[in-house]
């Protein structure tokens, strides 16, 4: 089911996504993304190196945030720009609440809004800017 | 200073070593094996006809995954950037830590299975100095672009990290030791609280005490109001105590014996004079300090009123 660009409207807001930032979470989203930079799977080095524990990399970070807007707009939304800004670390034990608004929609063309808060605050904010029939 | 930004800017505009072609051209099982990752269930990633249905010619890749294709995997990366060479030169004006702080992508087209991606980097601005939440330091933002094998730009990811001079860590000071409160002297404690010094006061024969205690020591009388102290004072007898330090007070402390002009004496501190000028019968008078949230108490600092 794919949402159309005349039933979306400035201040609709998206259906709240809550993820569980479980370790495996943490790690098979780093090696599914290539990405095997010592922090976001080893824990015992994401200490030495002075962080709390292991924490999700930003490439995820874009894919959740991608995955949340499709949810909503279905699969044959055509996702344009990804912009996102980065706060607080997604660490294991923690939940990523993900919430959304429409903040635009003009020829064919939908902003919405992204926000995805964990414990210690926002993890990302941004926009996600989407074609839709 | 002017000098690092003039070396900083140098670095604009230049390209961080030759295109880099993926290691794989994008593939089917490394799209399941992210949708599996993400439990993103979007059927343009996973059904050929539904991605058909959705106007593809098959399977497409999420295009989030755009970075992924890049990536260069466990074996890591080879020689040395210009990066580096940016990253060292602000290393050693000490902006030595580095967060990411933005990440804007733009797709150009769906990448599709047999896509092989080849990167270029570019730096595209380093900021002056920055003041921030995480310290001084400077953002420098690399611009990535990837084009298919044809060099059309398929997509492009500004990424933007902050170098920064890590701020000292300032431990928070230990809080006074807490005074050992109970049913008879609490009302003083909050009395110190509201800036009132407070003396409690027999309500049969009218004489004062201190410390507060439940039965008057004179007439045995359970029975007791307080009175109002004028705060001033004089400087009965003290120490200076120079060791053994502990960390919630500042030192040298003066712990001194204070008598009242009502006749009471009390335990305190002497503040507002170096140790060594204190005197026996100095007068003094209180001053209400707020040590934390919880506490409360007079000291007394030298003078009539």
């Amino acid at each position: 089911m794919t949402l159309a660009f005349k039933d979306v409207n400035v201040g609709d807001e998206l259906p709240p996504l809550e993820i569980a930032l479980t370790r495996t979470l943490i790690v098979a989203t780093a090696i599914a993304s290539r990405d095997y930079q010592d922090v976001h799977h080893d824990s015992q080095l994401a200490q030495e190196r002075g962080s709390k524990d292991i924490f999700m990399n930003i490439l995820s970070t874009n894919g959740f945030v991608g995955r949340f807007v499709t949810d909503w707009a279905g699969p044959a939304a055509v996702l344009q720009k990804v912009q996102i800004r980065l706060g607080a670390p997604n660490y294991p034990g923690d939940t990523m609440r993900m919430t959304g608004t429409v903040t635009r929609a003009a020829d064919g063309e939908v902003d919405v809004t992204v926000r995805g808060a964990n414990d210690l605050g926002d993890h990302v904010t941004g926009t996600v800017t989407l074609v839709l029939p | 200073m002017s000098e690092l930004i003039d070396a900083l800017r140098a670095f604009e505009g230049r390209v961080i070593g030759p295109p880099t072609r993926a290691l794989d051209a994008v593939n089917e099982p490394m799209i399941r094996h992210w949708c599996d990752a993400i439990d993103d269930r979007n059927p343009i990633y996973l059904d050929n006809d539904a991605a058909k249905a959705n106007g593809h010619r098959g399977i497409v890749a999420p295009p989030t995954m755009l970075q992924a294709w890049s990536m260069r995997g466990l074996g890591g990366r080879t020689g040395a950037t210009a990066q580096d060479d940016l990253l060292r030169l602000l290393d050693s004006h000490g902006f030595t830590s580095v967060v990411a702080t933005n990440c804007d992508q733009e797709y150009m087209r769906y990448l599709e299975p047999g896509d092989r991606v080849t990167t270029t980097v570019t730096i595209e601005a380093v900021s002056d100095e920055k003041k921030t939440g995480l310290g001084v330091g400077h953002f420098v933002t690399t611009l990535q672009e990837y084009r298919d094998d044809a060099g059309e730009v398929v997509g492009t990811m500004r990424f933007r990290i902050l170098k920064f001079a890590p701020q000292p860590k300032v431990e928070p000071r230990p809080q006074r030791p807490r005074p050992s409160i109970t049913r008879d002297n609490a009302f003083w404690f909050e009395a110190a609280k509201q800036h009132q010094l407070l003396i409690q006061r027999c309500a049969r024969c009218r004489q004062l005490r201190h410390p507060p205690g439940p039965m008057c020591p004179h007439c045995h009388s359970l029975e007791w109001d307080t009175v109002d102290a004028s705060g001033r004072g004089a400087i009965y007898s003290f120490v200076v105590n120079h060791h053994p330090q502990v960390p919630a007070f500042d030192y040298p402390l003066v712990v001194a014996v204070i008598e009242l002009e009502e006749g009471t004496r009390l335990v305190s501190n002497v503040i507002g004079i170096e140790a060594h000028d204190v005197e026996i019968g100095m007068p003094v008078v209180a001053e209400f300090v707020a040590f934390d949230d919880e506490l409360t108490l007079p000291q007394f600092r030298p003078g009539l009123n």
